[in-house]
Formats: structure tokens, sequence, C-alpha cells
């Protein structure tokens, strides 16, 4: 791959950021005649929906560049704003090529939204998808189960073919060859940051909710063979800082230019969460749906949006840190995320134990002024590389 | 719910003095633990399993109950900027804030006496996101034993099978087994049934009292006053013979001031002439709560069905707690509450007050701090106009921070609101 078609890919991932009318979506059911199901963030079972020819579209706000204007009127000033962009793009007309509509059980806003879906878009499927809080296969996993079946059956209603083993097995597959992607650029990332610089690793994830997986992993391999080839990609005095609070609402690309411009390099970040959202592949031996279930059941990260039983709070965090070789933690949650905003005492009160260095910032996804972040960015960025360890 | 000491000098119907013994002695109980050997459970209103609870001798403590007597005793404000200054964030709820406030001071309960740490922490997740959190904050100060309950959503608005038996199996299989283990006691299923049975007694005068508001003049008010009626039912009483006598006695005096064709008790005295019968979606605020209601009184508006009155359980659709499947019946309590309801189920219901009640209106309080209530409610507000008719109105405030009530704005809104009704009646000649 050389510099241009780098170029080239690197464009066709912005443009599918910006483009808020999933022409890409239109254009793959033209040629595919296949249905297209929106969700919010942040995890779906996406495996399921493919295997029954559906193409699952991640939906993540409107970013910077939407005028929200009948969005907001649905919201009052303390909802953050993913779902009024969101609500935007549905009112506008932009996301009448998707065929429904999944919300997984993230926070009370998007839960709430899913009621507000049905009674604004009522020609539209809707489906709020409980994810268990429980994690015992006998009870979280068999209210699990059920769940899945339904959401299957919605597919069927839709025109989508049946849920059968073998088309699942092979759809795990393709997604967990594309998680595997993923994680070998995260780990370059961890390793030789100045390769995989962050502003870019995020078009490239934010490329995957919109397009089918297959298309999407042949842009992580053509990307990984271009960040080996670039004799550009130089490293720099940068600070390693892990980045968290972000996997909902996510901060315009303009924020994470800013924080890298500022001196950070990201090596670790929760942006794009559901690429990640499992630590191995699923197995595929055996019952296809029930690998699915243990999956989310046991081996999930451990976000915010579920209940942390018995392991410490903030212990995943503090491992990430040090894993990643970060060397201080970036707080960056939405304005009125309960989830993020909730947790932050306690995953601060982990990190300062692990005499970790932080600091914290709140965004909107359509925050325009960066001039605050990068100061304070920068300030952190240079007390890690000239004050850590004296 | 509601607090003693801001509303001291109002006038006050018998049951709620006897609500205020009953909730006096409950505290004296719950301070005295310590030395009697009780046990206590923190847990939260919306899906309580307050029999289960008591079927163990475990008393349940409730800390959004704790959070909004702090806010009626003016003792919020101090709680929430304590917990910001420990680095809770302004934007997130006010009753977590003010709990972590309280805890950090002493944990000194309305009462004034120092509210037991918890044996238990049993997290009914129902309708609000927030209490995983909220309770993942209190473990890390407690480090005493917690279980959870995940009571999934009517998403489709309706409860299924898979459903109920997800809530059964953890009932079964997490929950008992907590609750034996905090103990040393074995599950005594003929004790639940019998605290079942005397909770569907009190539910029965419960729901009668609520419904006795469609009547013209209403006998009460079923938000401000309704906040009473629900306390002995949504905490810690349901269950008890306590409960049973209180709503018993509420119901005879409901009765007898239908038959006097009264209107409610309010803040001052008893209501004159009902000018505006309104419906009220949302909790109330707090720390003004007397001057809220002094708002509505002095307009003579009463607010003849409310929502909140419906956050610990609803009984107007033949719910009733049923001994003869213990569990199964406390499974579809929890799922039934009015935040684990999906929007379109909440604005039809709204919609349906508004007709039943013969209500002028339909009124929003919007809390910032509740995104369970809050998220949506511009859109119930609009379709409710649209189904019925009626005028809606939408106020903003907070349920514990003083910061966000705005006295002036809120009665100059309400002030124009009546207005508004009273200009409607007069376009179509009612007097």
């Amino acid at each position: 791959m050389n510099s241009k078609d780098a170029e080239e890919l690197l464009e066709r991932a912005e443009a599918l950021y910006r483009d808020h009318r999933l022409q890409s979506v239109r254009e793959w059911k033209r040629r595919s005649g296949g249905l297209a199901v929106g969700y919010l963030p942040i995890y779906i079972p996406r495996e399921l929906l493919h295997a029954q020819g559906v193409l699952p579209v991640g939906l993540m706000g409107g970013g910077d560049d939407l005028e929200v204007i009948r969005g907001d009127s649905y919201y009052q000033s303390y909802i953050c704003h993913l779902p009024r962009s969101t609500l935007e793009l549905g009112l506008n007309g932009s996301l009448d090529c998707l065929d429904g509509m999944i919300f997984p059980a993230i926070c009370d806003v998007i839960r709430n939204m899913s009621g507000m879906w049905k009674m604004l878009f009522p020609d539209k499927l809707v489906r709020y998808l409980d994810l268990p809080q429980n994690f015992d296969r006998e009870i979280g996993g068999k209210f699990y189960r059920r769940q899945l079946e339904e959401l299957s059956q919605d597919m069927v209603a839709l025109g989508a073919r049946p849920l059968e083993e073998e088309s699942l097995r092979r759809s795990m597959a393709i997604y967990n060859e594309n998680r595997r992607l993923v994680r070998e650029l995260w780990e370059l990332r961890r390793e030789e940051p100045w390769k995989v610089p962050a502003s870019e690793f995020y078009l490239i994830l934010r490329a995957g909710l919109v397009l089918a997986v297959e298309e999407h992993s042949r842009m992580l391999e053509n990307y990984r063979m271009h960040v080996h080839a670039d004799p550009g990609r130089k490293p720099m005095d940068q600070a390693r800082v892990l980045v968290t609070g972000c996997f909902c609402e996510q901060p315009p690309l303009g924020f994470i230019k800013t924080l890298e411009r500022a001196g950070c390099y990201i090596v670790e970040d929760d942006l794009v969460q559901i690429h990640r959202w499992f630590h191995r592949d699923i197995p595929l031996e055996g019952d296809p749906l029930e690998n699915c279930i243990a999956a989310f059941l046991e081996d999930a990260v451990a976000s915010p949006t579920r209940y942390i039983g018995d392991q410490e709070k903030g212990r995943e965090l503090v491992e990430r840190a040090r894993r990643s070789g970060a060397e201080g933690v970036l707080f960056c949650a939405p304005s009125f995320c309960d989830p993020a905003l909730l947790d932050q005492p306690m995953l601060v009160a982990a990190v300062e134990k692990a005499g970790i260095q932080w600091t914290g910032f709140k965004y909107t996804e359509n925050l325009g002024q960066f001039q605050v972040i990068r100061e304070q960015a920068g300030t952190f960025a240079d007390s890690i590389r000239l004050w850590s360890g004296v | 719910m509601a607090g003693q000491e801001a509303g001291a000098s109002a006038h006050k119907d018998p049951s709620q003095l006897r609500q205020k013994q009953m909730l006096a002695e409950y505290f004296t109980r719950l301070a005295q633990a310590p030395e009697t050997g009780g046990r206590c459970a923190y847990t939260f209103v919306p899906g309580n399993l307050t029999e289960l609870l008591l079927s163990f001798d475990v008393l349940p403590v409730l800390p959004e109950i704790n959070a909004l007597q702090s806010g009626m005793r003016g003792k919020s404000r101090d709680y929430i900027a304590l917990a910001e200054k420990l680095g809770h964030s302004e934007d997130v709820c006010t009753y977590v804030k003010c709990d972590i406030g309280m805890l950090k001071s002493g944990n000194i309960g309305p009462t004034g006496q120092r509210i037991p740490a918890p044996s238990l922490l049993l997290l009914s997740y129902t309708g609000c996101f927030t209490f995983v959190k909220w309770f993942e904050l209190l473990r890390e100060q407690y480090r005493c034993p917690a279980v959870m309950l995940h009571v999934p959503y009517q998403g489709d608005g309706r409860i299924t099978a898979s459903m109920r038996s997800y809530v059964v199996d953890q009932l079964r299989k997490r929950v008992i087994p907590a609750l034996e283990q905090v103990t040393g006691k074995a599950y005594d299923e003929e004790r639940l049934r019998e605290l079942l049975a005397r909770s569907a007694a009190a539910e029965n005068d419960f729901s009668w009292i609520l419904e006795a508001a469609k009547n013209i003049p209403s006998p009460i008010d079923a938000y401000f006053g309704g906040v009473y009626y629900i306390s002995p039912i949504f905490t810690a009483f349901r269950g008890t013979p306590e409960a049973v006598s209180y709503y018993r006695e509420l119901r005879a005096e409901v009765e007898e001031r239908l038959r006097l064709k009264k209107g409610p008790v309010t803040p001052k005295g008893e209501l004159g002439r009902e000018r505006y019968r309104v419906v009220v979606e949302g909790p109330p605020n707090w720390t003004s709560f007397w001057q809220f209601w002094e708002m509505f009184a002095e307009e003579g508006a009463v607010v003849v069905a409310s929502s909140y009155t419906k956050v610990g359980g609803i009984y107007e659709n033949g719910f009733r707690h049923d001994p003869s499947r213990p569990l199964e019946s406390l499974a579809e309590y929890c799922m039934g509450c009015y935040t684990n309801l999906n929007l379109p189920t909440r604005t039809a219901m709204l919609a349906r007050y508004l007709q039943e009640y013969r209500a002028d209106g339909f009124l929003v309080n919007s809390v910032k701090s509740c995104d369970s209530f809050s998220a949506g409610q511009l859109l119930i507000l609009r379709e409710v106009e649209n189904r019925t008719g009626k005028p809606g109105g939408f106020i903003e405030s907070d349920l514990v921070d003083p910061r966000y009530f705005s006295a002036a704005n809120v009665k100059n809104r309400l002030e124009s609101y009546f207005q508004m009704i009273e200009q409607k009646r007069r376009r179509e000649g009612i007097s």
C-alpha cells in the first residue's frame, strides 16, 4: 500500500465518520438487498444479525458537524448530547434507511429513548435489549438467551432469514477475525504509538460501525500494512496516556487530535468500545449462541454500564494502565453521562492508590473550543514528561 | 415520605400524625439495632422487597428516603457540597451525593439518630440505572456483603414469562441465600405469605384512597398529600399490621371527607374551592416542598393523580401481592413500578388519568437529578396534550439540591399555567 492509498483509506474512513445520511449503508442495501438495523452504544451481539443477513449499523450521535434543532426540543438542558443528535438524525430522515433500531441497556436516557423511538417512528422495529446484570449462566444467561432469541425473531419478522447454528458460527468466526485485527493494531499502538495515532485509529474503528464486517476487516489489514510500511512515522517525546469515560457519546475528532497535539500518545482508550468488548475470541465449538452468551457474561470489559459484583472497582482500569504502559490517566466523560461520572470517584481512587497520575475533562460531542483542553492536557503531559519519577 | 421539621407549622391530618409516629418508631428501632442485635439492609424504594426482608427480621433502610428527608430538613445543601468536594460531579443525581455527604457526616438520620451500617446492600435495580452506581459507591464505603437483583425493564410494555422467571431465579438463588447468610435464618415461606397477605389488604385500601380523587371535589391531593399516603406502603411497613391499620384509618378519614364534600388538607389548612384539577408527572422538589405545595393551594389547585405515587408500585390495574405465589408476585411487583414502564405505557397512563380524574390539565415537574423520570418527559407532554386536548405545563427543579429550585420562577410559571386553563375555560364557555 503506497502513501496515496493510505491517504485515500483515511479519507474514506473520515467520510464515513461524517456521513450522517448513511450513504454507505444505503449502497450496501442496494447491492445486497439485505436489511440494516441501527444500534445505540455500547454493545450488541452483531454476530447474530450478521448470521441472519442483517447489517448492524452503529450510531454514535451526530458529532460536531450536525446542527441539532428538533432533537434539542425533546430534551432538557441536563440531558447528555447524544440522544439529541440521534433524534435529530431520525427526524430529519438521515436514518430512514434503517429497518429497525436496537437500544441496548446503557443508562436511563438511552432506555427511555427506546420508548420515544416507538412513539416517534411507529412503523419501525424498536427493540430494547435488556443486557443482564446477573452474570451466572443459569440465571442471567438463561434470560439473555431469551432476549437474543426474541431479537432474532424480530429480524425474521422484518424479513431476514432465520438464525441457524452454522451461519452463526461462520459469523462469529468473521467477527473474531475482525476483533483480532483490531487487537493487533491496539497492541501495535501500545508498543509504538507513533505508528498508530489515536485520531487515525479512531476513524478506522468508527468505519467499522457502518461497513460490512468483511469490508472493515480489509480496511484494518490495509491500514496495518500502511503503518508498518510508512517510514514517516517516527517517535516523538510524548506522554503515554489512557483515556477513559468516553464509551458512549464520543468526543469530536478535534478533541482527540487536540490531546495528541498537546503532547499525549493515547495508548489505551474506551472509544468505540464494541470492537474490544471481549478480551478473547468467542469459541466456535459447541452451541454458538451459548458461546456468545458466555462471552458476554464472562469475558466482557468492566464497562461502567455493568454491575461490578465481586471485583474491586477500578481494578481493570489500573491493569489496563499498567499493561499499556500508560503514564497517566485522562478521565474524559461526556457532560451528564451518569455511568461515566458516577463511576469516576471510584476509578480515581483506584488510580490514585496505584500511584498513577490523572486529570479530568468533560466534553460534549459538538464541542468546538479546544484551547482549554489543549492547555490542560499539555500541562498534564508536561508534568508526566518532566516531573514523573522526581 | 415527608419530613417533619420543615413543615412543623403546617396543618396535618390525623393520618399524617400517625405516620409521623410510625416513622419515629422505625428510626428508633433502626438506631437501636446495634445494641439489640437487629440487622438492616440498605435497598431502594422502586421494587422493594420489604416483605422478604421483614420475613428475615431485617429492617429496610432506603437511602432515597434519607436523602429526601435531608432535603426537607435543609441539610442536603451541605451534604451535596461535601460530596462534590470529594469528587462527585455536579452533573449527577443529587440523591446519591446527599447520601454520600450524609454518610461522611456521621450518617445521622431524620430523627437525629445514627443510622446503622448495613448488614447487607440489597441492590434492587428497578427502573433506575443510577441505583447500580449508588450501591457500588456505598459498597466501597461499607465493605459489607452486596447482592444484586436485576429487574428487567418493560421495554415492550409487558412482562414476559422469561422476565418473571429471571427475577424469581435471582430471588431464589441470590437474594434469599444472601439473606440466609447474613441473618443465619432459613427462608420461611409461610411467614412471607403472611406478610404478603397483609400487604394485599393494605394495598386494597391504598388503591381506593388514590382513586377517591376521581370525585369532585377531590378529598385528597394525590401528589403533595400523596407523598404521605405512599410512605408506609412503599417503605418499611408494607406487610406489617401497622400498615394495614394505617390504611384502614386513612381510608375512613378520606371517606368522611368525601361524605362531607371536603377538599384536601393543605399546609394552610383545608382547601376551600377546588378551582383546578391537575395531573402531575415527576417527583416533587423536597427542599421547598411546603412552599411548592402552597403555590398550588393558593391557586385552588388540587393534584388529582400523579406518577410519583406510582414510583413504588402500581395497584390501579389490579395488582396485589399474592401470598399463593410469593416470589412470582414479588417479581411482578418489582417489574410493575412506574419508572420500569416504557414511555408509550407511561404516556397512555397519564392521558388516561386526565380523562378518568376529570383533570383540567397536565403538569410536568422535571427534576434535574432523575433521568429515569425526566428523559422523554417533553415528548410525553406533547403526546398527552395531543391526546387529551388539555393544556400541559412544564416546571424544572431538582430533588434535593436547593440550587435548582427557583421559587419566583416556579410560581410565575404556575400562575401563567393556571391562567391558561382559565382562558381555555372561558373560550369553551365553562365557568
